[in-house]
């Protein structure tokens, strides 16, 4: 009984952020951002091998039964990485096949998921964070008709699960005729979300319906939140690293008030931050009550500190900060696209209010 | 990670809410009828002093987060009070336990807890704010007792108080940090005098109290002489933990929840304005974080690990997070929220600006929040101190 992370859980984090070190360095991660046909297969590989595809999993099926706690970890250190690896199918598109697939369904796609054979993602943005630019997909009669935004993974997947506009989920192959996929360049460029069309293309319903969107939706908050939080440490270390050898004034400039409360604000920020997330994580799997209101909450809260980190680090670093030879515009830009994805702040802490009956 | 409730919690709970039934008749509107009696009541069920040992007059439980969160749950549910806070439960208490003699602990704790001593401390002086280990008020040797003189100021319930825990110079020789004493100082002994301080509220939550010749015996010093910056450190840390309590926080949360249901302009309740609404939810956020975070430090100090920087932030955090709750209230009652003194339009007693402007002194107090930042950067972070500039 406590709350902690426990050992196993230390070493997940230390594992992967080796792993990530060796596979998916800076230098690794600006080639990707480069050249948009980078598939980054061999960084890819590197986490199919750690086991990384069937975090959440089941044994039985070739994974390693993790909890939403593990995955969010790992998404921290993919935010940390600032890896170039589409993270959210990983693990919602599992999730969407264990709480509304057939046996048949697990059968044959949660193996070659837990092996990395097949990438998944999940198209449920219209749901979450609103419809634009008249997106949204309707089914009829087993088709799938209709636009989806910003599909992380989307132009890659073999396998996308989809929302459409009353709730429901449905599994579309990725070779399905009918299909077509458009880049969504976006100011991120270490993640390549997908503008998917849909134009008559063969679905299978899962069950499940508007809850387990609900269930897929809390995921995919926790698993931002937790990115957010990996990019606002790395932003932060790098600031007090930065503040403790530049010197101005015959003084290192870490010495000077007005930047070290820079930094205190920022530690300030993101601890609370990553007990919140923790929690929401945890509750996910151990007390469903609770998963939606603090996973609307970690979503929010990292949405705010991510921008307040981002915004602080990069002034600590003066100049340098917003060169592109430091590097450090990856995290700002990433922490960018997590403020964004499946909802901003203000919309989630809408959803978070009606959630509580505070809101029709 | 687990925090999922066994039969034994379960059953904790109940047994938490059939005491809270059964004395429902002792509390109204969050207070105790018969303050001392609650006091005595929560300790001998362990509702208060729970972890302090039955030696020194607590309840002598084992730390145990989940308890310990499901009585806080379970005592904001049900509106009953707390039972008695204050610096000698939360501070002088805690400190004895660490670092008092046994003579000192069986002698002060007991009595400390049930209500029946009420602590000041005197700390600040009027140039010793910040820098506190520059404070002045000497203690000078007199056979086996101190003639202390000087003055100190924030002092809190000075009034009220039956003893002091007061940081004084006994090696005016000696290095800053390194001449200073933690000693108890019976309030009725002569020569102190306590002046009431008003604040902006209009009352004088603080005292001024000025020494002169104040006769103490030297065995009233705790943690040995020349060590009391030390001490003073340890409660400190019991101080700052306090100031940010997440369950006060909670609790406080909820009332302006309440509130924004209720009070209604043009015919539209405050909760059902989006703008309001968003920074209620802003609040709620935060609020919850630092109940996590709460959580967090709780197992930390149990399985003693390092607490690291989600310990440094409580105060700081705490103290802003409470501030902005009385702001948003104030808010949400727009030109009512001005009201202040007793009159038919008058909300919560006036409540919510009182703790709008006593919550910045708590902001200010304990070590401001530029202090705190300092802390933070240099403990928590490694970065350098400020170099001491040259002597003007």
């Amino acid at each position: 009984m406590e709350f902690a992370l426990t050992s196993d859980q230390k070493m997940l984090q230390d594992s992967l952020a080796r792993t990530l070190g060796d596979a998916s360095p800076l230098d690794r991660v600006r080639r990707f951002a480069d050249d948009v046909a980078d598939p980054a297969k061999d960084v890819w590989e590197a986490l199919a091998d750690f086991g990384l595809p069937g975090i959440v999993i089941p044994e039985e099926h070739g994974g390693l039964g993790l909890t939403l706690l593990d995955a969010a970890l790992a998404s921290e250190a993919l935010g940390r990485a600032v890896a170039p690896v589409p993270f959210m199918g990983v693990v919602l598109a599992p999730l969407a096949l264990l709480g509304g697939g057939t046996a048949a369904q697990q059968a044959e796609w949660l193996p070659k998921l837990a092996a990395g054979e097949v990438t998944a993602a999940v198209a449920i943005s219209e749901a979450v964070a609103g419809a634009r630019e008249d997106a949204g997909v309707t089914a009829k009669a087993g088709k799938l008709s209709g636009k989806a935004l910003f599909v992380p993974g989307g132009i890659s997947a073999g396998l996308i699960i989809v929302a459409d506009t009353k709730g429901g989920l449905h599994l579309v192959r990725g070779d399905a005729a009918g299909l077509s996929r458009v880049l969504m360049l976006n100011i991120d460029e270490t993640r390549r979300l997908a503008e998917l069309t849909f134009d008559g293309v063969a679905a299978e319903p899962l069950a499940g319906g508007p809850e387990l969107l609900v269930r897929l939706r809390d995921a995919g908050w926790v698993l931002i939140a937790a990115d957010s939080l990996g990019a606002c440490d790395v932003m932060l270390e790098q600031a007090v690293a930065y503040a403790k050898e530049r010197r101005q004034f015959g003084r290192v400039i870490g010495s000077y008030q007005a930047v070290k409360h820079m930094c205190a604000e920022m530690a300030a920020e993101i601890e609370p931050a990553r007990s919140l997330v923790w929690y929401a994580a945890y509750a996910f799997d151990a007390a469903h009550e609770e998963a939606s209101l603090t996973a609307a909450h970690a979503k929010a809260l990292t949405s705010e500190v991510g921008r307040f980190v981002a915004r602080t680090s990069t002034e600590v670093h003066g100049g340098m900060g917003i060169t592109d030879l430091l590097g450090l515009h990856f995290w700002f830009k990433r922490l960018g696209l997590n403020r964004q994805l499946l909802g901003g702040p203000e919309r989630v802490r809408e959803i978070a209010a009606r959630i509580q009956g505070l809101a029709a | 990670m687990d925090l999922t409730p066994t039969p034994e919690m379960l059953a904790f709970r109940d047994e938490v809410r059939e005491f809270l039934k059964a004395h429902a008749a002792d509390f109204s509107a969050g207070q105790a009828k018969d303050v001392f009696a609650w006091q005595r009541l929560l300790i001998e069920h362990g509702y208060a002093a729970r972890t302090i040992p039955k030696a020194y007059g607590g309840y002598g439980a084992e730390p145990d987060i989940l308890k310990s969160r499901i009585i806080a749950e379970e005592f904001i549910a049900a509106g009953a009070p707390r039972g008695m806070a204050g610096q000698g439960i939360s501070m002088l208490a805690p400190t004895l336990l660490e670092v008092g003699s046994e003579e000192q602990k069986t002698r002060w704790i007991g009595p400390t807890l049930r209500g029946e001593i009420i602590w000041c401390q005197g700390y600040s002086e009027p140039g010793a704010g910040s820098d506190l280990a520059s404070l002045q008020t000497k203690a000078v040797e007199d056979g086996s007792d101190f003639l202390i003189s000087g003055s100190k100021i924030w002092t809190s319930t000075a009034a009220q108080a039956q003893m002091m825990f007061c940081l004084v110079r006994t090696e005016p020789d000696a290095a800053k940090h390194e001449g200073i004493s933690y000693v108890l100082i019976p309030m009725s002994t002569p020569g102190i005098e306590v002046r009431p301080l008003k604040t902006m509220t209009g009352s004088a939550e603080f005292n001024e109290v000025f020494f002169t010749d104040v006769r103490v015996a030297q065995d009233q010093v705790v943690g040995g002489r020349g060590r009391g910056w030390f001490v003073a450190n340890t409660t400190l840390k019991h101080e700052r933990g306090m100031l940010g309590d997440p369950n006060a926080t909670e609790a406080r949360l909820g009332a302006l929840i309440e509130l924004m249901k209720g009070e209604v302009v043009d015919g539209q309740r405050i909760i059902d304005n989006p703008v309001f609404r968003d920074r209620l939810m802003q609040l709620q956020g935060r609020a919850m974080a630092m109940k996590f975070n709460g959580l967090r430090l709780i197992t930390a100090q149990l399985t003693q690990e390092p607490v690291g920087v989600a310990g440094l932030v409580v105060k700081l955090q705490g103290c802003e997070l409470n501030h902005q709750i009385a702001a948003l209230a104030i808010d949400a009652l727009g030109e009512l929220g001005i009201l202040y003194h007793d009159g038919p339009h008058l909300r919560a007693r006036g409540t919510w600006q009182r703790s709008y402007m006593f919550d910045l002194g708590l902001i200010i107090g304990g070590g401001t929040a530029q202090i705190q930042k300092n802390i933070i950067s240099e403990r928590g972070l490694g970065m350098p101190r400020e170099p001491k500039p040259a002597v003007l």
